[in-house]
């Protein structure tokens, strides 16, 4: 049985298409990341798989089930931290995770639980009092209650600091190796490559990337590039006078130039020299998934996992910045 | 069973939630007892306690026996009217003076040789202070004009036995208080605040932070969620009631009858508005909208429901108004309990109520939703 199975999932808002004819499976015992910026659809796909929303179109099956008509047996199978966690002010991590036991109707022993998530320090702090690296642990301490076969987390370092984000994915990478199936949404590229075996990235509703970081970046990246530290004027006279295909990154005066051939580097320091104007460090690089990502969201990401307006000011020499 | 243990899973949850925050558990239990004392404080005894009137007796006889001196028993005859309570002014204070610096309006002067007047058939004046405007001032005249009528026929017939007289009859209504009223009001006060309040917050804001999704997630169902809720306000209503009562007997003597009358109105009671809460909650997109829509449906009900006061002193529109205010019923179906006795009233009452309770449970249940489409 494959685990998470979707084809041709349709997600409508009004007019808004949030999810527009998606497909892919999750493999038992796979991490899996949905990345993307804000407003990709990665929480209604995901809520949907959780049986929290109502699909428009498509199939879903998650563990056998159809997640919004048998979500009462499913949520028994499942844990999940939903975006930004949050829970009954006056209850500590340790009397959560009782009463989540007593819902599910289970034994626990909650301080293994506790220890499982590093919450053993504040197991006695009630919800309000603790930080949101520790609710956000909470979070992840009831969702093993039910001690699930799957877990899905919605964002769940979202807003935290860099500390606690690392205690999280450790706990994360801990589960991973008990053998728990993970489908993770994340706007954090770093967290996606530090814990997903596979990534979607979405953008608009769409899965516009899929796979390994290397497949990804392997089917969607331009190769090795060539890095001129230097003026615009010099990226469009390379540009006039080459056939290379190049941009300009105007926040680091850096002209970069996509390598069809190797003899494509000659061809661009050549009408450098000949231009006779000043450049400095010169450098050959390849992509990474950050390079594929923005390329395919058309954008950076910031911390907020809003877009940030074409990465860093990366323009065509003499183009007008797009969009 | 696994949905009784859930939910008694999730009342004690939630209620240790609430004796943990200082504010509701204020608001809940010591907010109505501390009503009951400061109105009970306010009213004490205005309805039974005679006017204080000051009378400055001007007659000094001499009397040749005590029956001679009318004046003075003029006074022992208002003063057992009951209705008023002489407090004597020495004859050396100006009258007007003396009233103006006690803040009094209410006062009387014998005036000198008043008795030998009486007796010899001359006219006599009793000078009547009195603010028209006060309601104590019409007590005092009406009391001082009986007490007259009965010394003039008096003369004309000595000894005559009265042809009218009054014969007093203690019904049970005769002996209510404004405390009698009080606490029944302030119960049915605390039936509606505590739990409709607590829902229209909790309903609204566990929709915000996604609360409801979470538990949507757990073997929960959001009739047993909504049950533990009511079953904690059913609980924390009985205890308001004991406290009340309580106080209102201890410190102000409240006449109250404890039946077991009382008790289908302590469970629909928080049933209703806990429902009612969770309606305002639910249909309200967000905390603000529906803090907002809670107050409308809310506070009229808190006045206009005979809560503080009798509606029976309103207006007639405002009384009109009473009628289709659900606490309403609660309130007089409380007061036909405790006050009157009058069990036919009650149960017309808890009909009402129970079938307004139905109504708005089944639309908080039907229209309450723990995930989205």
């Amino acid at each position: 049985m494959i685990p998470i199975e979707v084809s041709g999932l349709k997600k409508c808002y009004g007019s808004l298409k949030a999810v527009d004819d998606i497909s892919f499976v999750v493999n038992k015992g796979e991490v899996f990341g949905l990345l993307g910026p804000n407003g990709a659809g990665k929480t209604t796909t995901i809520e949907i798989l959780e049986g929290l929303r109502a699909k428009d179109g498509g199939d879903v099956k998650v563990l056998d089930l159809n997640p919004w008509k048998n979500g009462y047996e499913l949520h028994k199978k499942i844990g999940v931290i939903p975006q930004e966690f949050a829970f009954l002010e006056k209850i500590t991590p340790r009397e959560a995770i009782l009463y989540y036991a007593d819902l599910f109707d289970v034994k626990v022993n909650p301080d293994e639980i506790l220890k499982e998530v590093l919450l053993e320090e504040s197991a006695k702090t009630n919800f309000d009092s603790l930080s949101g690296g520790q609710k956000q642990k909470t979070g992840l301490a009831l969702s093993l209650v039910n001690t699930p076969e799957m877990l899905f987390l919605d964002e769940p370092t979202t807003g935290l600091d860099p500390n606690a984000r690392r205690a999280i994915w450790e706990v994360i990478r801990g589960l991973k190796t008990k053998g728990k199936t993970i489908i993770l949404t994340t706007h954090y590229l770093d967290e996606a490559q530090q814990l997903a075996d596979r990534v979607a990235i979405m953008d608009h509703g769409h899965i516009v990337a899929m796979g390994t970081s290397d497949e990804i970046i392997a089917q969607h990246g331009s190769g090795e590039r060539l890095e001129i530290h230097g003026t615009e004027e010099l990226a469009h006279y390379i540009k006039t006078n080459t056939e290379l295909h190049i941009e300009f990154y105007r926040q680091r005066s850096v002209i970069s130039i996509a390598l069809k051939k190797k003899g494509d580097a000659l061809s661009a320091l050549e009408a450098a020299e000949q231009s006779k104007m000043d450049y400095g460090e010169i450098k050959t690089r390849r992509d990474s998934l950050d390079d594929v990502f923005i390329k395919l969201v058309s954008g950076k990401v910031d911390e907020h996992g809003e877009i940030v307006e074409n990465g860093e000011d990366k323009s065509k020499p003499n183009d007008k910045k797009r969009r | 069973m696994g949905s009784g243990k859930r939910i008694l899973s999730d009342f004690k949850v939630f209620s240790r939630g609430y004796l943990r925050n200082r504010f509701g558990l204020f608001f809940g239990l010591i907010f109505p007892v501390i009503l009951i004392l400061i109105f009970g404080a306010i009213f004490a005894g205005s309805g039974t306690s005679a006017v204080n009137v000051y009378v400055q007796n001007q007659d000094a006889g001499p009397f040749a026996s005590p029956q001679l001196n009318i004046a003075q028993q003029f006074l022992t005859a208002l003063n057992s009217s009951g209705t008023a309570k002489i407090t004597l002014v020495p004859d050396s204070e100006n009258f007007s003076s003396y009233l103006a610096s006690h803040s009094a309006s209410d006062g009387i002067i014998i005036p000198e040789n008043f008795s030998a007047n009486y007796l010899a058939g001359n006219g006599v004046n009793v000078i009547v202070y009195g603010n028209p405007a006060s309601s104590t001032s019409s007590i005092v005249s009406g009391t001082v004009n009986g007490v007259i009528n009965y010394f003039n026929l008096n003369y004309y017939k000595q000894n005559a036995t009265p042809i009218i007289s009054i014969k007093q009859t203690t019904v049970n209504t005769q002996q209510t208080k404004y405390i009698d009223f009080l606490v029944p009001g302030l119960i049915g006060f605390a039936i509606l605040v505590s739990p409709m309040f607590s829902l229209v917050n909790i309903s609204s804001d566990y929709k915000k932070t996604k609360l409801f999704k979470q538990l949507s997630l757990t073997p929960l169902t959001k009739m047993e969620w909504l049950a533990s809720k009511i079953l904690w306000y059913i609980v924390l209503t009985i205890i308001s009631f004991v406290l009340m009562v309580t106080v209102g007997i201890l410190v102000y003597g409240a006449h109250i009858t404890l039946t077991p009358w009382l008790i289908p109105f302590l469970l629909i009671g928080p049933t209703l508005f806990a429902s009612l809460g969770m309606l305002v909650g639910t249909v309200t997109k967000n905390p603000e909208t529906a803090g907002v829509i809670g107050n409308i449906v809310t506070f009229p009900m808190m006045f206009l429901s005979g809560t503080f006061f009798p509606i029976s002193i309103m207006p007639q529109y405002l009384q009109t108004i009473a009628h289709v205010l659900p606490l309403f019923y609660i309130i007089e179906g409380l007061n036909n309990v405790m006050v009157y006795a009058n069990y036919a009233g009650a149960i017309i009452d808890l009909a009402v109520v129970g079938a307004i309770t139905v109504v708005i449970f089944v639309a908080a249940v039907k229209l309450f939703k723990w995930r989205e489409d």
